[in-house]
């Protein structure tokens, strides 16, 4: 094959999947603004993404809270900086590492089991059910899990900051012999509005992230067991993909000179 | 008398990539008549009925229902007719989180026609019309027999007492005795509500107990209709070769072709 016809097809083929994905988008967004609300299938995906992802959230961002302030207290030694462990390990955690790895946990947790959840309702009929009984699906399925994604994962990274923070408070005084009231005054000293706003406006564009890629890759799966293995797959590592890519183009409005 | 049909398919053409699915479908099935759709795997005939529902939208053509065009139909038009229909999915297509009164009270709660207790009263009811105890009730999908999920199945297409009810292959993976029970029950069902039947199978002895009148379908168009006292000598070499299950004969060498 041409190679010029092979980079062509690649291309047509992104953005073709980008536009889909937009009207999606679109389409769940329009669905999330307008009534009925299914208030109880609401409910359901604000535990499920909220509640259940609770202890994943915060066991990573406790450990990485305690690696943070090891590894920037060997780091900083160096340079006789050690003081600076706190600000670190509380500005690392709020703008950064907590939306980042509640977004990526969530995207392997939450948007693997939406993906798997839609897929097999659309390779069961399941979702061609839904329409023959007044019920339109984007409304019924799609819309309340991206509401409950853009709700609770802000929730999470509030609770994974303050986990991450203890948990370098932890090594910091019980590890690194730091004083306990110096390490908090440090911390409470750097840490800014701003530093913990930007990671929950994050957090709740990895939730939107997140939730769409679950809900389209399922939405769009064909072809039985396999198709809903793609589409699982695709869910994650697309979510994953767009967390990162996100991260810097927020990190950038936020926090450029 | 009106001489108008309850349902009509007037030259209708779909196509998915490549392949023709329908070629030119004309059809028309009357008020109150049952219609059996026979046709090989891949024919078209699950396609067809999902051009009433909205599932799939044809290229070209008329779909009518009541006399009125519903193909590209609005929001609103299309949430008229599908109000007006019953399914029966090949696989049951119950929804399996919810327990078996929500799954046939679905349509009824969503609709907004009855609360939730009522919708409950209703279900338990229809279950009984079907022959199901009210202990299956509170049982999820995944607990039941196939019997027993395609008779939950039919209680959920009749639920709300439709005025047209669609079959898609009702007897598929059922021993002889229960498909016979399904056969008879969708007779007694139709006849109850005074609904017209579209019923797609390849069962033979489902057509003969359901069907007033059969269409055989082939290659996406509809080659035969006759009444069911014609299934036996039809006038057409392809329907008599499928009708009695000949290995040998005209749409085998097309197979081979």
């Amino acid at each position: 094959m041409n190679p010029l016809a092979s980079i062509g097809a690649v291309v047509l083929a992104f953005f073709t999947a980008t536009g889909r994905v937009a009207i999606f988008a679109g389409r769940a967004l329009y669905h999330v603004v307008t009534p009925p609300m299914h208030f109880r299938q609401m409910l359901r995906q604000l535990v499920d993404v909220g509640y259940y992802s609770l202890p994943v959230v915060a066991l990573t961002t406790l450990f990485s809270g305690m690696v943070l302030a090891l590894q920037s207290y060997t780091g900083f030694a160096r340079f006789s900086a050690e003081g600076a462990v706190a600000s670190v390990v509380v500005l690392s955690m709020t703008r950064e590492l907590a939306p980042v790895l509640a977004g990526l946990m969530v995207a392997g947790r939450v948007g693997a089991a939406m993906a798997a959840e839609i897929g097999t309702m659309r390779v069961t009929e399941q979702i061609d059910a839904l329409a023959t009984l007044s019920t339109n699906p984007m409304k019924y399925l799609v819309a309340p899990r991206i509401i409950a994604g853009v709700l609770t994962l802000p929730l999470l990274v509030l609770i994974g900051d303050i986990i991450g923070v203890m948990g370098g408070y932890l090594v910091g005084v019980y590890r690194l012999d730091f004083n306990p009231s110096a390490y908090i005054q440090q911390t409470w000293a750097f840490v800014e509005t701003l530093d913990v706003m930007s990671g929950l406006v994050k957090a709740a564009v990895f939730g939107f992230i997140v939730t769409l890629m679950g809900c389209y890759h399922g939405y769009n799966s064909r072809g039985g067991a396999q198709g809903v293995g793609i589409a699982t797959t695709n869910a994650v590592v697309s979510s994953a993909i767009l967390i990162l890519v996100a991260n810097y183009v927020l990190t950038e409005s936020f926090f450029s000179k | 008398m009106s001489s108008q049909p309850k349902i009509s398919f007037e030259d209708v053409h779909l196509a998915f990539g490549p392949k023709q699915v329908l070629r030119g479908i004309d059809l028309a099935v009357d008020a109150g008549e049952s219609l059996v759709i026979i046709g090989g795997s891949g024919s078209g005939k699950s396609v067809l009925i999902k051009t009433v529902l909205g599932i799939t939208r044809p290229d070209k053509g008329v779909v009518a229902v009541d006399g009125e065009d519903i193909v590209g139909a609005s929001a609103r038009l299309r949430n008229t007719v599908n109000g007006k229909i019953g399914m029966l999915f090949q696989g049951g297509a119950l929804f399996d989180s919810l327990p078996v009164w929500e799954n046939v009270g679905f349509g009824l709660i969503q609709s907004g026609a009855m609360d939730r207790q009522q919708a409950r009263v209703k279900a338990i009811d229809t279950l009984a019309r079907v022959g199901l105890d009210e202990h299956v009730s509170t049982l999820l999908p995944v607990e039941l027999s196939g019997g027993m999920q395609k008779r939950v199945a039919l209680a959920r297409a009749i639920a709300d007492e439709p005025e047209i009810i669609f079959f898609d292959e009702p007897t598929t993976g059922l021993d002889p005795i229960m498909s016979d029970v399904i056969n008879k029950l969708i007779v007694e069902c139709v006849r109850d509500l005074g609904a017209t039947a579209v019923t797609i199978t390849h069962d033979m002895r489902s057509a003969r107990t359901i069907a007033d009148k059969v269409a055989m379908i082939y290659e996406g168009q509809i080659i035969w209709t006759g009444g069911v006292k014609d299934l036996d000598a039809p006038d057409h070499e392809m329907v008599d070769q499928f009708v009695h299950g000949r290995a040998e004969g005209p749409i085998q060498m097309a197979v081979r072709r």
